[in-house]
């Protein structure tokens, strides 16, 4: 409202999706509205033409880890399936500001990845040889290319991990999470997806061993099909149909300082010393570390934990002496076995699960959400996503990417 | 996080380690057992929302094994 003599207030931004009230039934129904299934979504409309699609969340959009992680994207993964998912996923992140058309803050720093003994050193080199045999962009630094390209970092030889090396990938880089869900929900939204805010799962409808629909807490809605897209609570959704997943669920916490001049160029990861840390556009050091070590949905964790990303932090960049945390925070991640997602085709027959991205999915919004909807829209997997079914955990097709997922991420 | 350890009394987390889920137990044939048993056993433990019966290790204390249920969703102790 305007008042007379008054300066006119910041206009309240208009909405971005509406917020309607379910229909009885829907094509497809993706459980979960973090960035994997509004990713998920506005492709199945986009590339698939499947518009009569609902994202049912139980609390508001993208309040779980979506909102909760420390948005670091890179593809430099080890193995060729996963330099497939992941390369692909950095490729769309590339057009994503065009493609949405909303400004999500892309931006491709640098990722170093640091090495702290001989071992990280051969992992590292390893890491940029397969990384460049599949066409993604790799250097190794050595010590004195690392204090050119991040000046702050501590590279004395008394420290008590001193920096042997670092992996370079130019192209990795941060993007505002936040911009990135409300730019998929409203383009999502504006190919006519409903998003169904408040709208829990608690069980699902079954026709011999095909589901058909879900029950939820604004009541029965009927699906051709289900895409799970739960994260953390992928376990909880598939054994209310009897389906088991090779997943636990940890807190992963992370933290913020206030805002400071800018002071950290690029993204710094450690799996050695176990921590990472960007600086966000505002201004403030983002950081986190490694899960706590026990199953947890309580999206907290130990303080101790904190105290030991925080000194190995302060060991790396003396310069943090000073600067004060403002706020931790937990979310519940999904972890897998061999440190890879699983995504395609469950037992049940018209359920699709996408899961197991653990410590890791931000930087796959993109490219989880391109093949999984394929893999919806044609009841077969996309062959970026054929090797990370469910049944290589049976077949022992694992893709173990315990090295390149460092403490994380 | 308070672990009560049955020796040494309620003492912080960072003095355990975690060994998961409770009860897993090795086959008993394992030269008879299929794909999808050993997958069970490698890679598949139950992920509950709620009470979880799980193993601790007292690694900076008594450095014995044992057994209690914790509740994942509210971090409690159930016994
Ligand atoms: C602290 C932290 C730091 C991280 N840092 C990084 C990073 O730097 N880079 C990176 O690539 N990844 C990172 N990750 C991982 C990344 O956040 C996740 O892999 C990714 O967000 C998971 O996909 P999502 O966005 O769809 O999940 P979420 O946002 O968690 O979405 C899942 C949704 O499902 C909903 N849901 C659950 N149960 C139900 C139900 N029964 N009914 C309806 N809805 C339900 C939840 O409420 C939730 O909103 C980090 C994670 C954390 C916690
Ligand atoms: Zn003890």
């Amino acid at each position: 409202m305007r008042r007379e003599g008054l300066a006119e207030p910041a206009q309240h931004p208009e909405r971005l999706w509406r917020n309607p009230d379910p229909k009885p039934s829907y094509d497809v129904v993706i459980i979960g509205g973090g960035g994997h299934g509004l990713a998920t979504a506005y492709y199945l409309a986009r590339n698939h033409g499947l518009r009569n699609v609902a994202v049912l969340e139980r609390g508001w959009l993208a309040g779980g880890n979506m909102a909760r992680n420390t948005t670091i994207i890179r593809s430099n993964y080890l193995w060729d399936e996963s330099a497939g998912i992941y390369e692909h996923s950095l490729k769309l992140w590339e057009g994503l500001k065009d493609d949405l058309d909303y400004d999500i803050q892309f931006s491709q720093r640098g990722v170093l990845n640091l090495a702290h003994s001989l071992p990280d050193v051969r992992e590292g080199l390893r890491r940029v040889n397969a990384n460049r045999l599949n066409g993604i962009d790799a250097e190794w630094l050595t010590p004195d290319q690392v204090k050119e390209f991040c000046p702050i970092v501590n590279l004395s030889a008394e420290i008590r991990y001193p920096v042997m090396g670092a992996t370079l990938q130019r192209r990795g880089g941060i993007a505002k999470h936040d911009f990135v869900a409300w730019a998929y929900a409203r383009k999502a939204d504006e190919l006519g997806v409903d998003m169904l805010q408040g709208c829990e799962v608690t069980g699902f409808d079954l026709q011999g061993d095909r589901v058909v629909g879900v029950r939820t807490s604004r009541g029965r809605i009927a699906a051709g099909k289900v895409a799970l897209c739960a994260a953390g609570h992928s376990s909880v959704l598939a054994s209310m149909v009897g389906v088991g997943l090779p997943i636990q669920s940890h807190p992963l916490q992370a933290l913020v300082s206030e805002l400071l001049e800018p002071i950290l160029n690029c993204v710094v990861m450690s799996g050695a010393v176990h921590v990472y840390v960007s600086q966000a556009h505002k201004g403030e050091l983002v950081m986190g570390a490694g899960i706590d070590p026990y199953n947890s949905y309580a999206q907290r964790g130990s303080p101790h934990v904190i105290e030991y990303q925080l000194a190995a932090a302060l060991e790396l960049f003396p310069v943090f002496s000073r600067v004060h945390v403002v706020r931790t925070w937990g979310g519940i991640v999904d972890v897998s076995p061999d440190a890879s997602p699983i995504l395609g085709l469950t037992p049940i027959e018209n359920l699709f699960v996408n899961c197991g991205w653990g410590t890791g999915g931000f930087k796959a919004t993109p490219g989880a959400g391109w093949v999984y909807a394929h893999t919806i829209a044609n009841g077969a997997p996309h062959p970026l996503n054929a090797a990370f079914s469910l049944d290589r955990f049976t077949t022992g097709a694992l893709i173990d990417e315990h090295g390149a997922a460092a403490v994380a991420h | 996080m308070l672990i009560p350890c049955p020796w040494c009394g309620d003492r912080e987390d960072a003095e355990f380690k975690y060994g998961g889920a409770a009860d897993v137990a090795y086959p008993k044939d394992p030269g008879s057992v299929d794909d999808q048993a050993w997958a069970g056993y490698l890679f598949f433990r139950p992920n509950p929302k709620g009470r979880f019966p799980e193993r601790w290790y007292h690694a900076a204390g008594c450095r014995r094994w044992f057994n209690l249920v914790r509740d994942t969703a509210t971090h409690e102790i159930v016994t």
